[in-house]
């Protein structure tokens, strides 16, 4: 995904005069190629994540179309007035591209490693807050940051992830995806990012066990599909968000605050599992971290299962 | 664009300002009587400083704000915003009487300029230390599109306290934006006191030619000085250019002048009001 991106970075200025590059001190080789076939439209610009968005902003109030990229722990708190005020503001059409989003960066330490990203950029007005599944996404997600009219924050994941996503759902800025639709689901998991990777396979596990569930791909987090939430928790019991991210302001909160003003007694039970309200105390691999926060496969679908039996007995 | 051809030292009253200078302060004075506040110290620092960019300086069409061609002048300083709204208002880029609605509820003008609101507003400040790299992101486009457009950022000295302000000077340097020139209203003192005390600058030509900037101090109320380095720029074909403007706080009132108590005002009285009309009267 990772690797991809850039890469459609580098097709996308080919095809449009307007796109810019602006690293700030990784991935040199995107720079050089597009300093050499496009000079002077790639810039690194060093570890300076303020002046970055700033002249991010300045570029795009002369009619061009930055992709400012950086790790996304840096790219959203180091600079996130730069954010608020140059990019959200003025809602100029900057890209910020973000490595290692959530757990990615495990080995290095909470430092590293982006868990609330999302709640603080979905905080901001005309941010658009994109989290998609895998490369083949990235691409379908790259080709529409050309017509997007304000700005966007796309979060990487680790890249090499899983293909889940499929061509034939198409892409659709602010559209979520039903990944798996059941008739008479009791369960429905609404997730984004790698995450829904995870959900499908918990997915199978519950229905491995009778519990029919649907899965709805949330890749973009903000503006949300409310309407594909409702369609997809349609006579469940049980709604269930997942997310790389702490739970608090993430997806789980964004479903919350979308239903809570219209959800009568006919609503589902909700659980929202994501990164409790803490730093990682430990290292080791992004999956590790996962395991610790109960994030993995078979534990999503025993929290789940646990759940309706606690619900059942209720 | 108007000129201004006073002959250096003509009509000039005992406070050094000609009856320009003192009319754009009274035009200060009435948005802060419309409003019932604002910067003063700040603003009334800056208004040679941006008399003169628009008065001799820069190429813009108050018809037509968003003219390709134009130079962009950016003021970083956004609190200093009465300085700018004045001087637009002056050259017809909105009615004069916006200045009585200042800080209303629907006036375009707030306590910091935005744009998109405010014709001839480049952006959207008040936040400090955000110009610069605005404008080091403008003046690559610009000459990305081999415009002749130059950019002009003016920051406060307290304002240069940011990060993002060094940040920016690295990259202004680094891609040589000879069309990129900042200026610096160095008036000595910030909100809470004397930049010496808060967090002292000097020696401040010394370190923006260390970042590499061609480097030149004016006093920031002698128009002609202005006129001659700002007619100048680039002072140095290959490099960025810093203008270090020294202005003295709350420049034309004599009882605001070098003092932090006048950074910002906010309730202020009719009889403030008329003493401020008072000071800016000819003698």
């Amino acid at each position: 995904m990772r690797q991809t991106c850039v890469n459609m970075v580098f097709e996308l200025a080919k095809r449009d005069p307007r796109v810019f590059y602006i690293g700030s001190d990784l991935s040199p080789d995107i720079a050089a190629r597009m300093t050499r076939d496009m000079p002077g439209r790639a810039f690194m610009e060093g570890v300076s994540e303020a002046n970055m968005v700033g002249m991010a902003a300045g570029l795009a109030m002369e009619g061009y179309i930055p992709f400012a990229h950086t790790i996304a722990a840096f790219i959203t708190r180091r600079c996130y007035e730069q954010v608020a005020l140059d990019l959200c503001l003025h809602n100029l059409p900057v890209r910020l591209i973000g490595n290692g989003g959530g757990l990615v960066y495990a080995p290095l330490g909470p430092t590293h490693q982006a868990i609330e990203d999302i709640a603080i950029m979905r905080a901001l007005p005309n941010m658009a807050v994109v989290a998609v599944s895998d490369a083949d996404e990235m691409r379908r997600l790259m080709n529409q940051t050309l017509d997007w009219p304000g700005p966007i924050y796309i979060r990487l994941a680790k890249g090499g992830d899983p293909i889940v996503s499929r061509a034939e759902n198409g892409f659709q800025i602010g559209r979520a995806i039903p990944m798996r639709s059941e008739a008479g689901a009791s369960v429905a998991l609404v997730s984004t990012g790698i995450m829904t990777k995870h959900a499908l396979t918990a997915a199978e596990l519950l229905s491995e066990q009778g519990f029919k569930t649907n899965v709805l791909h949330v890749h973009t987090v903000k503006p949300l599909d409310v309407e594909a939430i409702r369609r997809c928790i349609h006579g469940v019991r049980l709604l269930v968000t997942v997310e790389e991210h702490t739970i608090i302001g993430g997806l789980g909160s964004a479903v919350l605050d979308s239903l809570i003003d219209d959800m009568g007694r006919g609503a589902p039970a909700i659980r929202r599992l994501g990164i409790p309200d803490t730093f990682a105390k430990s290292y080791g691999s992004q999956d590790d971290l996962l395991e610790t926060y109960g994030l993995r496969p078979a534990q999503i679908s025993s929290t789940i299962t646990e759940a309706l039996r606690l619900m059942k007995a209720a | 664009m108007s000129s201004d051809v006073a002959a250096p030292g003509a009509d000039l009253e005992a406070n050094g300002l000609d009856e320009r200078s003192l009319y754009l302060r009274r035009l200060v004075v009435r948005a802060l009587e419309g409003g019932g506040r604002g910067h003063v110290g700040s603003s009334m620092s800056l208004i040679e400083i941006m008399r003169v960019l628009y008065d001799d300086i820069l190429v813009y069409r108050p018809s037509e704000p968003e003219w390709s061609d134009r130079d962009r002048s950016i003021l970083s300083k956004g609190h200093g915003c009465l300085a700018l709204y004045v001087v637009l208002a002056d050259k017809g880029f909105f009615p004069l009487e916006e200045l009585d609605r200042f800080c209303h509820r629907t006036s375009i003008l707030g306590g910091h300029p935005e744009a998109g609101k405010v014709p001839g507003v480049e952006a959207s400040t008040g936040a400090l230390g955000h110009g610069l790299p605005i404008g080091v992101g403008r003046a690559i486009a610009v000459r990305h599109q081999k415009r002749q457009s130059r950019v002009f950022v003016t920051m406060g000295d307290g304002e240069i306290d940011e990060g993002s302000v060094w940040e920016a000077a690295l990259s202004a340097n680094k891609h040589q934006l000879s069309n990129l020139t900042a200026l610096i209203d160095c008036n000595k003192i910030q909100s809470a006191g004397r930049t010496s005390e808060i967090l002292d600058l000097e020696p401040l030509a010394d370190k923006w030619r260390s970042f590499g900037f061609a480097v030149a101090e004016v006093d920031g109320h002698d128009v002609n000085a202005l006129r001659k380095i700002l007619r100048s720029v680039p002072l140095d074909p290959g490099k960025p250019t810093t203008i270090i403007c020294h202005t003295v706080k709350g420049k034309g009132i004599p009882f605001a002048e070098d003092d932090p108590e006048w950074h910002h005002k906010s309730s202020i009285r009719a009889d403030v009001i008329r003493d401020l009309y008072a000071a800016l009267e000819r003698a």
